[in-house]
């Protein structure tokens, strides 16, 4: 019998670096593997964001340089918040994608390299997975559709016989991207993030609603024509030149609010045909746009209207962080998946749904 | 009828005292399927509702409830014009969010299909000798009506068997020797193929477009009724008759198969 089902608790060490924020986290897991009782808890949870000037983005080489330089100060930090030696760790987690190639390279070899040093066993985390599961665990959903949103992925998940199915996706750029490129073009600030920088100055304009294209294609969409529509609208604004449906001249903040009320119910409407065709009245928001009040409203109100009721977690779980790849990895690794270092690779491309979860029902 | 369920208010128009009291057909993701009558109580009609969306901006709200009624009422009478075996509409106020149509008679395609495998063994336990000569008219009928919508230079989006009715036929018009057992049992999947639920159609003519409408139906057939999946080719087979650029549709549909929906994404 594997030694590791006797085991009451189950310590696991996660690694993410998968964009710009490098995380790491450290997870518990107690109580028999699989059972209803079973708990998970959070040791520590320690991130670092590299943050770009205004108007500008993060690039893959800088921002492997920021996750190389820092991981070795997190992981110590990780472990010291945590009060835990080397010792008590079972196993490394770390994201093998998707996301960007080099700052998922700086932090598989930095995770690789723990591993051999340690002398314990590696697994690779698909990044979406641990979205959905580490939202599962913090807010106790059971059943629901997961909405997932980040500067990478817009997906309408649902679960059903041991993968997490795709419904629903962006047909080009992700939701959060459009929000980040959209920062860049009024030079607003990356600290702590452009979508919460653009949040905050939404909350000023809606005097007009400015007209952007609304594209949803049954349970997907589509984002790069409104961001194009909001650079133009962007550039008639600062040639004095643009003027809204009451022939005022519009403002940053009445930009920022037209482009979330749009984009946001745009994914709130496919999340709600999901949830029709899948027969839930649960959902789960998760990855960094989810963090969004305002999207968080919207859903509520959706999920409302259908008897249902919404789940979403704090900055401190939405948006990317290693926590969440230790909690994903820890479930994989007890059901026996393990990652041999030969095959400790990653990738930019990762389907949702590739992965087999052995964990659930 | 306990019509105007207490959870859901029914729009406006259903609420003259001249309306017939309405019944709440179903509930989807978009809105409201009511069944009542137009102009005189003896013509019934059905009324799809899109109540407001209350998440959403209201200008917002407002302007795409109203362009996506227009453009459903504008599909189903190209439609209805050309032949195509719709519902005729009857009404429509787009800012109020409603429109009434023609009350098909009948049961989903969905249904009459499963009713039809219902009487069959599960596995292979019985002689597998039974005609399927029924549920192979119905798959024709299918491949027809789609064909037609496609000649049109309509594209569904959303092509499933519980988005088809099949109405019963006029009494005169029934197949000849009526009576026997085996005709009772083709009962379930008797009747004409009426395409219904146009709130994602749109028009197109390219092949790509044609052949995705099909794929969606395949796909959906498939994991409706895996029993009948084998019969799905006779529903291609009779499509691929309907007009002259179908066969390049389904030489189309090889390639959308091939390729199916899966993209890979960035995280």
């Amino acid at each position: 019998m594997d030694p590791l089902a006797k085991k009451k608790r189950r310590i696991a060490l996660g690694c993410e670096g998968s964009a710009n924020k490098l995380g790491i986290g450290i997870i518990l897991h107690e109580g028999a593997i699989g059972s209803p009782t079973a708990t998970a808890t959070v040791l520590s949870n320690i991130r670092h964001t590299f943050v770009s000037p205004p108007g500008t983005g993060f690039l893959p080489k800088d921002t492997a340089h920021h996750h190389r330089t820092l991981f070795a100060r997190l992981a110590k930090q990780a472990l010291a918040d945590a009060a835990l030696g080397i010792a008590d760790v079972d196993c490394i987690c770390y994201t093998r994608g998707p996301g960007m190639g080099a700052p998922l390279g700086a932090v598989a070899v930095a995770a690789r390299t723990l591993a051999l040093l340690w002398g314990r066993p590696l697994v690779g985390v698909n990044h979406c997975v641990g979205h959905i599961e580490m939202g599962r665990a913090i807010t106790g959903a059971d059943h629901p559709v997961v909405l997932y949103v980040s500067g990478g992925n817009s997906q309408v998940i649902a679960y059903a016989e041991q993968r997490y199915r795709i419904f629903g996706e962006t047909l080009d750029i992700a939701v959060g991207n459009c929000l980040d490129r959209f920062a860049r073009t009024l030079a607003i600030s990356n600290d702590p993030a452009p979508g919460y920088n653009i949040e905050q100055l939404a909350k000023r304009g809606g005097r007009v609603l400015l007209d952007l294209p609304y594209a949803v294609k049954g349970m997907d969409c589509s984002f790069s024509g409104i961001l194009t529509r909001a650079e133009e609208l962007a550039a008639q604004m600062k040639a004095n030149g643009g003027k809204g449906p009451d022939g005022e001249p519009f403002t940053p903040a009445d930009l920022c609010f037209s482009l979330q009320e749009t984009v946001f119910a745009m994914l709130v409407e496919i999340t709600e045909r999901a949830m029709a065709h899948v027969g839930s009245n649960q959902v789960l928001i998760v990855g960094g746009v989810g963090c969004n009040e305002r999207l968080q409203e919207m859903m509520g109100l959706m999920a409302a209207d259908r008897g249902g009721s919404v789940f979403a977690t704090d900055e401190r779980f939405c948006i990317d962080n290693g926590i969440m790849i230790a909690h994903a990895g820890l479930l994989a690794y007890e059901t026996g998946f393990r990652t041999p270092i030969e095959e400790s690779t990653c990738t930019q491309r990762f389907r949702t749904d590739e992965v087999l979860v052995k964990w659930r029902k | 009828m306990a019509a105007a369920e207490t959870q859901f208010p029914p729009p406006k128009v259903l609420t003259y005292p001249a309306a017939t009291p309405p019944m709440l057909i179903t509930q989807g993701a978009e809105g409201r399927l009511y069944k009542t009558t137009h102009l005189v109580p003896t013509r019934p009609c059905a009324l799809k509702y899109r109540p407001p969306k209350p998440y959403r901006h209201p200008i917002l709200d407002a302007r795409l409830t109203k362009a996506r009624l227009a453009s459903e009422a504008k599909v189903l009478e190209r439609c209805w014009r050309e032949g195509v075996p719709v519902p005729a509409v009857y009404a429509m106020d787009p800012a109020a969010g409603w429109m009434m149509m023609e009350w098909i008679e009948g049961i989903p395609v969905r249904a009459g299909i499963n009713a039809w495998l219902g009487e069959r063994p599960e596995d292979g336990t019985e002689a597998p000798v039974v005609d399927d000569t029924p549920l192979v008219d119905l798959m024709k009928g299918i491949g027809t009506a789609v064909g037609a919508l496609h000649r049109t230079g309509v594209v569904h989006g959303d092509l499933t068997t519980s988005n088809m009715m099949l109405r019963p036929r006029e009494a005169g018009q029934a197949n000849g020797d009526v009576g026997d057992e085996k005709n009772a049992k083709g009962k379930a999947v008797e009747g004409d193929v009426v395409l219904i639920d146009f709130g994602l159609a749109t028009q197109s003519m390219s092949d790509e477009d044609r052949a995705v409408d099909l794929y969606v139906l395949e796909r959906a057939f498939a994991s409706t009724h895996p029993r009948a999946e084998r019969l799905f080719t006779i529903l291609l087979d009779s499509y691929g008759k309907t007009f002259k650029k179908a066969p390049s549709v389904l030489a189309k549909l090889e390639d959308v198969r091939m390729r199916g929906r899966k993209r890979s994404m960035l995280g």
